[in-house]
């Protein structure tokens, strides 16, 4: 957010209100509609001590963040997504999830973010207060604060319509130790849900395919899951989310950092109905689709059933499945058993899933 | 999910799979030799990997994978053609989805893309249409491209476009016939196939009739076969039959699907548009006299070929491919000098590598996993 004049504080100052229905270049020139933009659109949701500075930065201190655990994880990441809203999501709830869970699967405690837009002239003030205010519910759900930010505003075609940067800090549990060194053969791979919703869903939303199945994106902060996940059972192995690549992704990165092969039961994988026929008519493999809101760990095989459990209890695990293993041979390649009794490797995924012709 | 998981019941698998075992230990081929069965359709060698079938069969039986796949057979001359026409200002250029990274001398249509030309990709002829109607001051090019599975649509849209009187709409043909391509690997000298899987949605059009010769010419048996992988086996299943009963004949296991006369108003259609071209060139085999479509003379005004200078420059297969021998069968895959190392799906020197219905692509992707397992191991 721009500096403030030194002599107004927080107290004092009237909050800003845009009056106009679409951002136009005034609105990322530094001047009084910018700052009218910042209040109205995005001070007035994310409200927090630590933001309503407006300073240049955020200042935190420094014994808060130890009371946590031992270590900081740092992240960011860019979101740019079309249409900006989707069944069971949007950009902005998205943002800040995706950041939430990019620490949530190292192990660490989410604790504050930073938003950076870029908008591009032209597009409705509502539609910014929609996914501002779903940004700041987002947040809010997840225990975590946007505490710094910054606007620009660029002309039309210099951006598609608003792209979003989050960054985030947390603090990793003393002890907990979690990644691909960790694990052993026999190891048991699980899934918290249906797999490849969000692909699905923004695929089905950009609407030039004609179907008519309802498939909502799975976005969700993933913390409280693995919260709970790791209250049961330290002992983790490796947390990941299975984001762009979807599980095969995942799965063959497991493999390839360990050595060890991959054997995955497709029976087991959770896919909903609706996913697997859009799969079928488009020519698509669900295991690529893209998640918002799931985990893949692996876990010892003697901790299955309490991880399982820990998992199946959450509103958003209840899916959870074991899904595969690690196993001695092929070595880091990833191999499944088909439904059709047959077996197959899964590959990583080459360049972006086109449709196929016929 | 109905009407699916019918078709990939495991416990059935099982069963055709011992019916196939006890079969061929009565071919008298196999105490020589593997049998080497073609499946001409790139769908089928989709299902084939994606469900593991090669694995399922016994070791006598081999599948080769054949020249199906029509966005693997294209040469790259044409794709260069494609990328002059989609830079043309003004023109939008739509295409399905695979065959926006089939590479050209210069660049593919992806890196046309990128460098500026409008390349959208659809899902139906239909889709081009309607950007037509929607962008008057711009000439919309559909890339017509498939076996006879896809000329109908793009027969019914031009059909449409001349219906309706639009004139900014055109089609860049590069359509291609089943039959004369199965003949001229029929006639190549090192033949060694034993019986083909014929493709299921191209015989949904065409019939079966079309696919007689084979038996009677060639002595080879043909089953029309459908897409799933229960298909697959029973109708691999239906040419072992054959062949130790010592049969020929051309069977269809794809009888919800396909008639025998095939669609008549689909191929009515396709007459009324389009008329064969003296030769084709396919990408891996060479020129095939009639395996192409043009557009006929009466619909020159929706032919881009006509509408636009394309260079036409005939682009030889880069000299290491053995993408040809793949396809007769006479090696595998894996056993090209180039595969894997010169030739992969991110940078595809030979047609096979292009889409994952080319059968390098699909051994790329899906792994020839004999190689990385014991047979017996895949076998529970």
């Amino acid at each position: 957010m721009s500096r403030q004049d030194g002599l107004t504080t927080k107290s004092f100052r009237r909050r800003g209100t845009v009056s106009v229905p679409k951002v136009t270049l005034a609105h990322g020139g530094g001047g009084q509609a910018m700052r009218d933009l910042i209040d109205d659109v995005f001070i007035s949701c994310f409200d927090n001590p630590l933001l309503a500075n407006l300073d240049d930065q955020a200042r935190l201190s420094l014994s808060d963040l130890t009371r946590d655990g031992d270590r900081l994880a740092f992240t960011t990441d860019s979101y740019v997504v079309d249409p900006l809203e989707f069944p069971g999501g949007d950009i902005g709830k998205l943002a800040v999830a995706g950041t939430i869970n990019d620490l949530a699967v190292g192990g660490a405690r989410p604790l504050h973010l930073s938003c950076a837009v870029i908008i591009e002239e032209g597009i409705e003030v509502d539609l910014l207060r929609r996914l501002a205010r779903s940004m700041a519910a987002t947040a809010a759900a997840a225990g975590v604060t946007i505490i710094t930010g910054d606007t620009k505003v660029v002309g039309r075609g210099a951006c598609d319509k608003l792209f979003i940067t989050t960054s985030g800090i947390g603090v990793i549990r003393a002890g907990l130790d979690t990644g691909p060194h960790r694990i052993r053969q026999g190891d048991a791979v699980i899934v918290s849900g249906w797999l490849g919703d969000h692909g699905a869903a923004i695929l089905n939303a950009r609407g030039d395919l004609a179907l008519s199945a309802s498939i909502a994106s799975d976005c969700a902060p993933l913390n409280g899951l693995i919260d709970d996940l790791l209250a049961v059972c330290p002992e983790v192995r490796f947390i990941r989310d299975p984001t762009r690549g979807g599980l095969a992704s995942v799965v063959n990165e497991i493999a390839e950092a360990t050595g060890l092969g991959i054997e995955l039961d497709e029976a087991s994988i959770p896919i909903r109905p609706e996913v697997r026929g859009m799969c079928e008519i488009l020519g698509l493999d669900p295991l690529y689709l893209a998640n918002e809101g799931k985990v893949v760990c692996v876990v010892a095989q003697d901790a299955t059933e309490l991880a399982l459990a820990a998992l199946q209890r959450h509103a958003i695990g209840a899916k959870a499945s074991v899904i595969g293993r690690a196993v001695a041979e092929p070595r880091g390649r990833v191999i499944m058993e088909t439904t059709f009794g047959g077996r197959r490797i899964v590959d990583m995924l080459i360049g972006e899933q086109l449709p196929r012709i016929c | 999910m109905k009407f699916v998981d019918e078709f990939r019941d495991a416990y059935k698998a099982r069963i055709l799979r011992a019916e196939i075992e006890r079969l061929v230990g009565r071919i008298e081929i196999c105490r020589y030799r593997p049998l080497q069965i073609m499946e001409v359709c790139g769908g089928h060698t989709h299902t084939i990997f994606r469900y593991g079938i090669s694995q399922m069969l016994p070791d006598a039986v081999e599948l080769v994978h054949g020249p199906g796949c029509p966005v693997c057979v294209l040469p790259m001359g044409r794709v260069d053609d494609c990328v002059a026409i989609a830079e043309v200002p003004g023109v939008i250029f739509t295409t399905f989805g695979d065959a926006m990274r089939v590479p050209g001398s210069r660049k593919s249509l992806m890196q046309a893309k990128a460098d500026g030309a409008d390349v959208r990709m659809i899902y139906s002829p239909l889709d081009a249409l309607e950007l037509a109607r929607r962008h008057p001051c711009n000439e919309i090019v559909f890339f017509g491209l498939g076996f006879e599975t896809t000329m109908p649509s793009t027969a019914l849209t031009v059909l449409q476009a001349e219906a309706e009187g639009i004139e900014n709409f055109s089609i860049f043909c590069n359509h291609i016939t089943i039959i004369p391509t199965i003949k001229a690997i029929l006639d190549s000298p090192d033949l060694r196939l034993d019986g083909f899987l014929g493709p299921g949605h191209v015989s949904m059009v065409i019939g079966t009739r079309p696919y007689e010769f084979i038996p009677m010419l060639y002595g080879r048996p043909v089953v029309v076969a459908g897409f799933e992988p229960l298909d697959i086996l029973q109708s691999i299943w239906m040419v072992l039959r054959q062949l130790s009963e010592k049969r020929q004949e051309v069977e269809n296991q794809y009888r919800r699907i396909v008639p025998r006369d095939g669609n008549a108003a689909a191929l009515g259609a396709i007459n009324r548009v389009f008329e064969l071209r003296e030769f084709f060139e396919w990408r891996g085999l060479g020129s095939i006299d009639h395996s192409g479509v043009r557009m006929r003379r009466s619909y020159a005004r929706y032919d881009a070929e006509k509408k636009f200078a394309v260079p036409a420059v005939s682009i030889a297969d880069p000299k290491a491919c053995q993408c040809g021998e793949v396809l007769k069968g006479v090696i595998k895959p894996h056993q090209c000098k180039v595969f894997g190392t010169a030739c992969t799906p991110e940078t595809p020197l030979g047609a096979l590598m292009v889409s994952t219905e080319g059968a390098c692509a699909a051994y790329y992707q899906y792994g020839a996993i004999g190689e990385l397992l014991e047979r017996k191991a895949a076998m529970p």
